[in-house]
This record gives structure tokens, C-alpha cells and sequence, in this order.
């Protein structure tokens, strides 16, 4: 049960400091309602890409390749466009220029020109009448390939540089995708004076986002040669710009649209092979072409989590003080550059709180291998390290004798203050988010105090709200505006954020609703449309509340001074008196004089022309004076803590968690139940990575399961209670002090749950996945069996966690 | 989307029409019941079929009875979730109620009949995989190539067996009744079954399951199903383990016990009835018969890297699921499943 069950809609969210502005005060923010696109959805009246039908419209298909490295030495595609209902094939020749998200790492064709890098790689697409024609158009093109040696294990790639997966300038090994390293401090002096040094090994598996929906672009070509794009991305604007640059077409014949999205969780923030190929393809064959990709080609293109093999060293003092931590990475990053520059900086970045160590040194290298490529998954390089660190920090206070929640405390970095590593940390709710769960969880009475086999674990982090680097350098705003309003009292607002499910249209409609006192349901939200919206530079790095919120709320602003304005001037009165809410217009000082808002905007208008207005957001200067600084720096962080009950089960191996508690500094929670579901899902998804998902090859460099059915994700009846502790800790800068919570409250249920493994049975475990066999061959390597129970002391009873559950706020 | 491959459907009224469409197009045409297994199945282009002959209006094959002689008469298109919950099932054939509660999961037990988990086809890592996936391999020795990558060398097929019902209906005794074009004919299940991947059944062409017999089981019968695997819904099993013990005067009469999931057919694991005849119903002695039992199952099964899950740690399971399915047998609590 959710705690959104637990609680129903009208639910106390949130824990309320004394002194703390009440949501009382707001009309709409701070209040539990509907997503604006939640009836549409429940009744399946949304539009998805592959809902879109356009008449005369064709069907692609991709051809993809068997080898996992291999080069490409002819297509023959002959016997395919013989076959009556082919409209037309395109290949590697057809679309030679190359792209990838980060403009300095351009490293994809839409389909192989010369070489393929991973079994799946893109090879040919087919334009059909339908899906079977085109699929049967693909069995009769003919490659020839010659297959190269092939990487799997990342460690090798690292040494060995024929042949090369990119061959790249000469003298440098072409399979080495980014290398980083980063010194803040001595971190050696650090280690060489402290009480304790820790050092250790640590593995994190790949996992993917498998989003509901399967990627799926449609493109039509209009008389006059405009291209449009609908397609189920989550990065419209870049997208726009590499169609102009694959294609060779000035941008300003593309427009590309963001259909609603079902799920994304990073996975598609690349731009694709299908977006390109429809393209090509609908200007080919002067038709519609729409292209979606099965289940198993979701797989193939990937872009999730990257397997990390990562070490730690880790200084203390006697009294818990963390003095140095000092990490190397390696990290897999599959056949492709994706956001991987971004990724070996985050890996190392974004550890730097909610602790504070005086010295810190980071060595993280991305290695090609021909395996599917890795990008963005929620919780973008930093889930990673966090699990290592937090584990390692947890093995600090055992060896220590110190309770895992104080270590966490003592070395807690404090508000408005500046890491090792140079990012500005604004609000900082981090321990009001260990007190949380340390109450709600009975941390105090049951840790270490549960029978043998059941225990707690406690692990903190931190995350961005959006950074300042923009993918391509440029001095706009990052996000922004436009508010446009009809004398029928609705406003339309046009942001080219992306809303994949995370609600950031319902956060835009709340914001305008709020600001210039419409009811919610009077906000048309029109978004991600490059023709219709002002840029928006996308949904990742948890950056669309705050940029895109703050946008609205600049436009907002400017909108309501006209209004405000006019009235003023209208009643002849201060315009500081007039206020816009709750649908009416009113004059504070003489509340008398009020009028609903719809006149308030003819009175307006009259007077000052056709209302609207636009709003931006930029990010301050953030970040350390050094090349990468800005890479992580984020105008504000948001933090977590969990405790993770698990059960071990130590004949098979098995972990049942029963109850996560999480309580995540939001800033402020602008819809408490989208904030409570941001958090229930992100533990949803790194308690599946922890317990069961793993995403990789066998020994022939094939995908070991690509379906929902072998890719084993939990259902349902697998999850535990999940309990949402809401921390506003009201940032300066965000929207109405608004945070990130889409990807923070992921992180810390890893190494929480690992954690509460060694508190149950005395084992650690460094190495993810925990997989049933996995557990259980620790175990056995620890001497622990099925008899270990009856050996264990008897445990002193504890309460229960059921006493906790209902006050679980 | 994966696509269907095209076929023409016929909907026959009665199990003679349905046994001559089948005689009529012969190899080309195959039988649907439930669709679940068939379905995902077609979708990887394991079988191209040019006519599916659906069941579901058949009424031969339809209901439950229980028969003069105390019998369960099960009609093969039963489906799962109504077999699970039915009071004569659950009363008199324990173990086959709770291995149909545990098949995938709420939406394919009602679609997935009896009779297409009896008939399930062989499951492996390596066949069941789309037709890109599985060229890309270089096809399996089970269809479309000639090497095994179960078994290095392997010249014999060794899919898993993984119908959770089939090793209840063996403890229990059950037989088959097939009807096709040759007639009708009965066999004991525990005949039924070959050791082959390919096809691990002996159903002649044409040849329609038709009902499955469950005889009465003694007074002081007990049953329980116990089924590993990952997740708490919709898997296959990585190990089925089915019980069956009878009681009487507070001592074990007779067991037996049968597995499935590491082999191409379903097992019975050997010497289970003799270790654990004349013991009592609980009590140290009985501990002690039922670690003997575990012991037996341990050292007789030696599951394949077939089907996903580690294969090491799948034989580790099996001695735990014994003991476990064997306890929830005798005091009543199965089935064994960790939801």
C-alpha cells in the first residue's frame, strides 16, 4: 500500500515546522489535486506517438545487426525494394553525418556506415505499407559483415586499442570513451593522519528504465517542405537540432512535437535512430512515415544505468569525522558516447554532500565496449557512487561503534555553504530527513536490536535541480515562457518543457493558477511543440520545476503588474491593494470592489493592449573555477534519507523488504501527492535494481533477456509499504522554494538496503545485484546456514513497525 | 510491437469438428486454447502455423465432475484461476489447486487452461527469444539449428519442463484422455512424458487433449505445491516441487513427490515413498525422514543452465523447496511461495 492509500487525498503531508509559512496561505500550491492530464490518461483518452495516424501514412522498420562489432562491407538492399508495398530503404548512406547529444562527442549514425558496435546496432530501415510488409522487406536485405573482435569486459578495453570501437586520434586508445580526474585537497596527508582508513571494492550492475511506452516517432513533410517530428522523446529542443544537422535542413523548417509521454526516466533523452529514419524516410517516399520500436528494440537502444566498478577509500577520525575520500572508476559505457562525458563528471561530482570532507579526489574513466549503449537513468552517475560511499560509510561507524544515523549527522555540511569540490549548496533539509526516518522507522528501539535475519539500514544523498551547463554552450535562458490570455478568463501557457509523466505540465498549470488567481482547470498547458513554445532545453538532471517553474513564474509576474496595473487605474487605488485569486479580482482595501477575474482581464486589455507576456530562467554563476566545475552545479540541491527494513531468508538468499521509509528535502512540496508519488517511485526503481534487475549480455555479447518477461522487474505484490516523509526546507531560489524530487529519492535505498543486510545477518555486500543466488553464496562464504538462527542469541522483542506505519509522515 | 504472423482461424462447435479440422490440414494447423503460452510463442516465430483451431467452444472439453468412482473428471479447457478456486478441486486434489494458483499471473490464469499448462511447450534461455535475437545466436538445436548452447556438444535437446501443474497431476496419480483421429485413448500421466526438449510429449498428430482424470485419493491424502521463483507473480517457475502424502493412524501410509523446471520432462524423485512410509506425522523422527527425503531429491536432480536462473544455486534450492513442500503438506499450509 502506497502512502498515498494509507493517507487519501486530503492527507496531512509533510512534516510543518514552527514558524514555517502554512500552504494555508496558497490556493493552489501545497494542495494534493489531479494531474491536469490524469483523466486522460486513466481513461485512455491521451494521445501517445503511436496514436498519431496521418492518412497515406507508411510503416518503418529497422534492421539491425547480429554481430557485436563487425564491419559493415555492403547492404544490398535490392531484393527488399522488389517486394510490392516497399516504398523505399535507406541505409548508412543515407544519413553519413554523425550526432550525439553532447555536441563535443558526436559518435552515432542513425544507421551503420561502416561499422557495427553492438548486436541491435541500426543498420537499415524500411518504409512500408505496413508492419508486415516492412518486416518482411528486412529478411530480404543482404549485409555482409566482417566481424571484429568484440568487448565485453571493460577492463580490457581499458589496455587494449585494436581494434578500436572508435578509432580515434592517433596515439590515443580509441576505446577509451572519457577520462576525468579531479584533486580537492591532499587527500593522501588526509589518509597518512587519519584514525581510520577505509578502502574498498564495489560493483554496480546496468539496469535500464524500461518505460511503458517503446520509443515511437511519426514524421510528415508538408507541400511547402516543412518537416514535422512527433516523437515520444523527452528533449524536443535537441532533437530539433539534430534533425537540422543530420538532415541538412535549416532548422527553421523542423518542428518537432512531444506527444504525451508514457514514461521516460532518462531513456529518452538521446536523440534516436527512429527519429531520423522517419524523417529521411517521409522525404523519401513524399508520405507519413511513423516508426515504433518493440520491447525488444527499447532494450537494444538502452542509454540506462552504467555499470560501475568502483573504489573507495574512505579517512575518518576517531570521532566519525570523514577527513578524505578518495575514489576510482571504472565505468561501462556500452558502444556509444550518449551523455558520457556528463557521466564520468557526475560519477565523482555529485558526491560531495550532504557531507562535508576537506579532501576529496575522484579518477573516473568511461570505456567502450559492444554492448548496448549507457546514457541517463534517474539518478543520472550518481547512484552509483552513492551506493559504494554509503556502504563504505556504514562500515566507518561499525568499525567505529557508532549508530550509522550519527556518523551521518556529525558529518553533516549545513545550509549555505560551499563543498570540497566548489558547488554552492543553498537549503539543506538533510537532517530533518535523518530525524524522519530515524522516528518513523523505530530506528532507536529496533536497530540492531531484531531477531536474526531482519534488520534496518539508514543511507543518505544529495541531487541536482537542473545545472548550469547547458548540453551546448550559449547565453540564453535555459528555460522558458509564454503566457497568452482569452477575454474568457483561461490562459494558455506555452513552455517547451517536457512532461514524461512526472507532472511538470500540472506543476506549470498550478504556478499560473496560483500567481494570477485562475482556477487550474482555466490553464491550458501547451507544451514541448518547438513552433508553438519557447525553448526549453528539456526533461533531465531534474531541472524542469525549478527552471521551467520559475520560468512561468517570471512570465506570471509580468503579467499580473499589467493587470494589477489596470486596476489599479480602473478603482483609483494603490496597486498594491489589488489582489488576483480564487477566480476574482479584488481590491483589499475596499473588498467591496471586486470583480471576476474574466473582467478583470477586459478592463486589462483595454487598457493595455492584447495581454501577454514571456518569462525566463537562468541559472546564476555556479560552480568551481576548473575545467568541469560546472559540470553538477546546480542552483539547488535536494537531500534524502532512507531506512530500509529487509528480511534475509538464509536457505535461498532471498530479501524481502517490508518497509522503506524516505524522506526527501523537496524545498517545497507545489503538489504533495506528485511529490509523495516522485518519491514512492524513485524507491520503487532502486529497490528493483537492487533486488532484481540486470541489464547485460551472455557470452556472445547478446542481450540476456530483452523482454518485460526475462528483464525481471518487481510487480506489485514484491514491493514494500512505502512511506513518504515530505522535508520543506523552502529554497531561496526555487519556485515558491521548490526543489527537485524525481531522481534524489532514488539513490540512497541501494546502499540503505545493503545496509540493513548487514544489520540482519552480519554480512556485507558490496556487489549489486543482490540476487537471490548472490545473497546466498555471501552467506555460505560467511558460515551462515539455516542453523545460524537457532545459534543466534535470542533477540530482545522490539515493536513492530506497524505501530509506525499509520504516523508515518 | 512484435507482430503475429498470419493465419486463418476456425472456431469448431464440437470435438469431432475439431479433431477433423485438425485431420484436414494436418502439420499446418494448430490447436489454441488459452493462448498464453501459444501466443507469445507465435510472436517469436517458434511456429507458423497457416490455421489455429481454437478450443473455446468446444463443450467436451469444458467443467469439472467428480465421477461415480470419486474421480475428478477435469475437462482441459478449464481455466487456471477457476481450477484454483474450485471447492472439489482444492478439497480432494490440494496440490493441483495451489500449483494453478501460482501459474504466471491473475490475467493469464484466466485465459491459461489446464489443459495448455499439461501440454506447455519446453522452455530455455536460448528458444524462447524473438527471430532477430535467436539468428542472431545462430538458432538452437531445439528449432532452426543444430547446436546446443545448454550443454556444450549437446546432441539432445534439454528445455525445461516448466508446467507447474504437471508435477501435482503426477503425485496425484492423474491419466490423460486424448481423442484424435485414431480415437480415443487414456494414459497414465507418468507415461506421457519424453525426455527431449524438442517435444517432450507423446501426443500424436491430430491428437487433442481432451480431459484429465484425477483418481480418488485415499482418506488422509495431503498435497502442497511449493514454486520458486523470482518475483511473486507471472514467472515461470525456476523449480516446481509437488507433494503428495497419506496418512493414516497419525503415520505416514505412503508419498511421493515430483518435480519440474530443471529437466526436459517433469521428475519423480525416487525412494521417497520408502523413506518416508511408517514414519509419524510430526515429531524428530519424522525431521529426520524429511532431511533423508531432502537428501534423496538433492543428489537426483541436476538442473541445466536452461531456463534463466543460476543453475548452481537452483540444485542448492531443491532440498530447501522438498523440506518446505513436504512440511506444508503434512500440516496443511501450502502452498509454498514466498507471497
Amino acid at each position: 500500500m502506497s502512502a498515498r492509500d494509507l493517507h487519501g487525498p486530503g492527507a496531512p503531508w509533510g512534516e510543518r515546522e514552527p514558524g514555517h509559512r502554512s500552504n494555508d496561505a496558497f490556493s493552489v500550491i501545497g494542495r494534493p489535486l489531479r494531474k491536469v492530464d490524469g483523466l486522460a490518461k486513466a481513461t485512455g483518452a491521451a494521445l501517445y506517438a503511436d496514436d498519431l495516424v496521418l492518412p497515406g501514412m507508411l510503416h518503418a522498420k529497422t534492421l539491425r545487426s547480429p554481430h557485436a562489432h563487425a564491419r559493415v562491407l555492403r547492404v544490398d538492399a535490392s531484393a527488399a525494394l522488389a517486394l510490392r508495398g516497399v516504398h523505399a530503404v535507406i541505409t548508412g548512406a543515407d544519413l553519413p553525418i554523425k550526432y550525439g547529444v553532447i555536441p563535443w562527442t558526436p559518435d552515432e549514425n542513425a544507421l551503420a556506415v561502416d561499422r557495427v558496435r553492438f548486436i541491435g546496432d541500426p543498420v537499415a530501415a524500411v518504409a512500408a505499407i505496413d508492419e508486415d510488409t516492412a518486416n518482411a522487406a528486412l529478411k530480404l536485405i543482404r549485409v555482409e559483415y566482417e566481424p571484429l573482435h568484440a568487448y565485453m569486459d571493460p577492463r580490457e578495453s581499458l589496455v587494449r586499442t585494436e581494434p578500436a570501437i572508435h578509432p580515434g586520434k592517433p596515439g590515443e586508445n580509441g576505446n577509451i570513451s572519457k577520462h576525468v580526474r579531479l584533486d580537492f585537497g591532499d587527500v593522501d596527508a588526509a589518509a597518512a593522519a587519519a584514525d581510520l582508513v577505509l578502502e574498498g571494492d564495489y560493483t554496480f550492475h546496468g539496469t535500464t528504465h524500461a518505460p511503458i511506452e517503446p520509443h515511437c516517432a511519426l514524421a510528415s513533410w508538408s507541400a511547402d517542405g516543412l518537416l514535422t517530428l512527433w516523437s515520444a522523446t523527452q528533449i524536443t529542443h535537441y532533437v530539433h537540432r539534430a534533425l537540422a544537422r543530420v538532415l541538412e535542413l535549416d532548422p527553421a523548417r523542423i518542428r518537432v512535437v512531444q506527444p504525451c509521454l508514457g514514461g521516460a526516466f532518462g531513456g529518452k533523452s538521446d536523440p534516436f535512430s527512429l527519429e531520423f529514419c522517419v524523417a529521411k524516410l517521409a522525404q523519401k517516399t513524399g508520405r507519413p512515415v511513423k516508426m515504433l520500436w518493440t520491447r525488444e528494440e527499447v532494450f537494444y537502444a538502452h542509454r540506462g544505468r552504467h555499470p560501475m566498478q568502483l573504489h573507495y577509500r574512505t579517512s575518518a577520525s576517531r570521532d566519525g569525522r570523514i577527513s578524505g575520500v578518495d575514489a576510482k572508476i571504472l565505468i561501462d559505457g556500452g558502444s556509444y558516447s550518449s551523455f558520457g562525458l556528463v557521466t564520468t563528471y557526475y560519477a565523482g561530482q555529485l558526491l560531495t554532500g550532504p557531507y562535508d570532507f576537506p579532501s576529496y579526489r575522484f579518477d573516473s574513466t568511461r570505456v567502450f565496449t559492444n554492448k548496448p549503449p549507457c546514457g541517463p537513468k534517474r539518478g543520472h552517475g550518481s547512484v552509483q557512487p552513492r551506493f559504494a560511499f554509503e556502504v563504505q560509510l556504514d562500515e566507518i561507524a561499525e568499525q567505529l561503534a557508532l549508530d550509522p544515523i550519527e556518523i551521518r549527522r556529525r558529518n553533516f555540511q549545513g545550509e549555505q555553504t560551499r563543498t570540497v569540490n566548489g558547488q554552492r549548496i543553498t537549503s539543506n533539509g538533510f537532517l530533518q530527513c535523518l530525524e524522519l526516518v530515524e522516528r518513523a522507522s523505530g530506528w532507536k528501539d529496533r536497530r540492531g536490536k531484531l531477531p536474526f535475519g531482519r534488520g534496518l539500514g539508514v543511507a543518505g544523498s544529495m541531487y541536482i535541480s537542473g545545472t548550469n551547463y547547458p548540453v551546448y554552450p550559449n547565453d540564453m535562458p535555459q528555460a522558458g515562457v509564454q503566457l497568452k490570455v482569452d477575454r474568457s478568463g483561461a490562459i494558455t501557457v506555452f513552455t517547451g518543457g517536457n512532461d514524461i509523466g512526472q507532472g511538470s505540465n500540472s506543476v506549470v498549470a498550478y504556478l499560473v493558477a496560483e500567481e494570477l488567481g485562475v482556477p487550474v482547470e482555466h490553464v491550458r498547458v501547451v507544451a514541448a511543440d518547438t513552433d508553438l513554445c519557447p525553448v526549453d532545453l528539456g526533461a533531465y538532471s531534474s531541472r524542469v520545476t525549478f527552471m521551467v517553474g520559475n520560468a512561468t513564474i517570471d512570465a506570471c509576474r509580468k503579467l499580473r503588474a499589467q493587470i494589477v496595473g489596470a486596476l489599479a487605474e480602473h478603482w483609483q487605488c494603490e496597486a498594491g491593494r489589488v489582489r488576483l485569486i480564487e477566480g476574482r479580482a479584488i481590491d483589499t482595501g475596499d473588498p467591496a470592489r471586486s470583480l471576476p477575474i474574466a473582467q478583470a482581464f477586459h478592463i486589462a486589455e483595454a487598457r493595455c493592449d492584447t495581454l501577454g507576456s514571456t518569462g525566463s530562467y537562468n541559472t546564476p554563476k555556479l560552480g568551481g573555477d576548473y575545467r568541469g566545475g560546472t559540470i553538477g552545479a546546480s542552483p539547488a540541491y535536494s537531500f534524502t534519507a532512507h531506512v530500509v527494513e529487509v528480511e534475509v531468508d538464509v536457505e535461498t538468499g532471498r530479501l524481502t523488504v517490508p518497509h522503506v521509509w524516505i524522506a526527501h528535502d523537496c524545498g517545497r512540496a507545489l503538489n504533495p501527492m506528485l511529490v509523495a508519488g516522485q518519491m514512492e517511485g524513485s524507491a520503487y526503481m532502486g529497490l528493483a535494481e537492487a533486488l532484481m534487475e540486470d541489464h547485460d549480455v551472455n557470452r556472445y555479447g547478446l542481450h540476456a533477456g530483452p523482454s518485460l518477461l526475462d528483464y525481471r522487474m518487481p510487480t506489485a505484490v514484491d514491493m514494500p509499504e512505502l512511506h513518504a516523509l515530505i522535508v520543506e526546507s523552502l529554497d531561496p531560489e526555487g519556485p515558491y522554494g521548490a526543489k527537485e524530487a524525481g531522481e534524489g529519492p532514488l539513490h540512497p535505498v541501494l546502499p540503505a538496503l545493503s545496509n540493513a543486510i548487514h544489520d540482519a545477518v552480519g554480512v556485507r555486500l558490496r556487489h549489486l545485484p543482490f540476487t537471490m543466488p548472490r545473497v546466498l553464496r555471501e552467506l555460505r562464504a560467511a558460515g551462515i546456514d539455516r542453523r545460524a538462527r537457532e545459534r543466534a542469541k535470542p533477540a530482545r522483542l522490539a515493536t513492530p513497525p506497524h505501530a509506525a506505519r499509520g504516523g508515518a509522515r | 510491437m512484435l507482430r503475429m504472423p498470419q493465419f486463418s482461424l476456425e472456431r469448431p462447435r464440437s470435438l469431432a469438428q475439431a479433431i477433423a479440422l485438425l485431420s484436414e490440414h494436418g502439420p499446418a494447423a494448430l490447436p489454441i486454447a488459452g493462448g498464453t503460452d501459444l501466443v507469445p510463442n507465435l510472436k517469436h516465430e517458434l511456429h507458423s502455423p497457416s490455421v489455429l483451431v481454437a478450443l473455446e467452444h468446444v463443450p467436451e472439453l469444458h467443467g469439472v465432475r467428480v465421477l461415480a468412482d470419486g474421480a475428478l473428471s477435469i475437462g482441459a479447457m478449464t481455466r487456471l484461476a477457476d481450477l484454483a478456486l474450485h471447492p472439489e478441486v482444492v478439497a480432494r486434489a490440494p496440490a493441483l489447486a495451489q500449483a494453478a494458483s501460482l501459474v504466471a499471473g491473475p490475467q493469464l490464469r484466466t485465459m491459461g487452461t489446464l489443459g495448455g499448462n499439461v501440454l506447455l511447450d519446453t522452455r530455455c534461455q536460448w528458444i524462447n527469444q524473438s527471430y532477430f535475437w535467436r539468428q542472431a545466436l545462430g538458432f538452437c538445436l531445439k528449432k532452426d539449428g543444430t547446436v546446443c548452447h545448454v550443454v556444450e556438444g549437446g546432441k539432445k535437446c534439454v528445455a525445461a519442463a516448466s508446467n507447474d501443474t504437471a508435477p501435482a497431476l503426477m503425485t496425484l496419480g492423474a491419466t490423460l484422455e486424448l481423442e484424435g483421429p485414431d480415437g480415443v485413448r487414456e494414459i497414465a500421466l507418468d507415461e506421457f512424458w519424453v525426455a527431449d526438449g524438442i517435444n517432450n510429449k507423446k501426443l500424436g498428430q491430430g491428437e487433442l487433449l481432451v480431459r484429465i482424470r484425477v483418481p480418488q485419493q485415499r482418506a488422509g491424502h495431503r498435497g502442497a505445491y511449493g514454486k520458486l521463483r523470482e518475483r511473486g507473480s507471472i514467472d515461470f517457475p525456476m523449480l516446481g516441487v509437488a507433494v503428495r502424502v497419506d496418512i493414516a493412524d497419525e503415520r505416514i501410509r505412503d508419498a511421493d513427490l515430483c518435480v519440474v523446471a530443471l529437466a526436459a520432462r517433469p521428475l519423480r524423485v525416487k525412494r521417497v515413498g520408502e523413506t518416508l512410509a511408517g514414519k509419524p506425522a510430526q515429531g524428530p523422527e519424522l525431521e529426520t525422514a524429511i532431511e533423508a527425503v531432502a537428501e534423496l531429491a538433492h543428489k537426483q536432480c541436476h538442473p541445466l543452465p536452461n531456463i534463466p536462473g543460476d543453475a548452481d544455486w537452483r540444485k542448492e534450492m531443491v532440498p530447501v523447496y522438498v523440506r518446505r513442500t513436504l512440511l506444508a503438506a503434512l500440516t496443511g499450509s501450502g502452498p509454498v511461495h514466498h507471497v
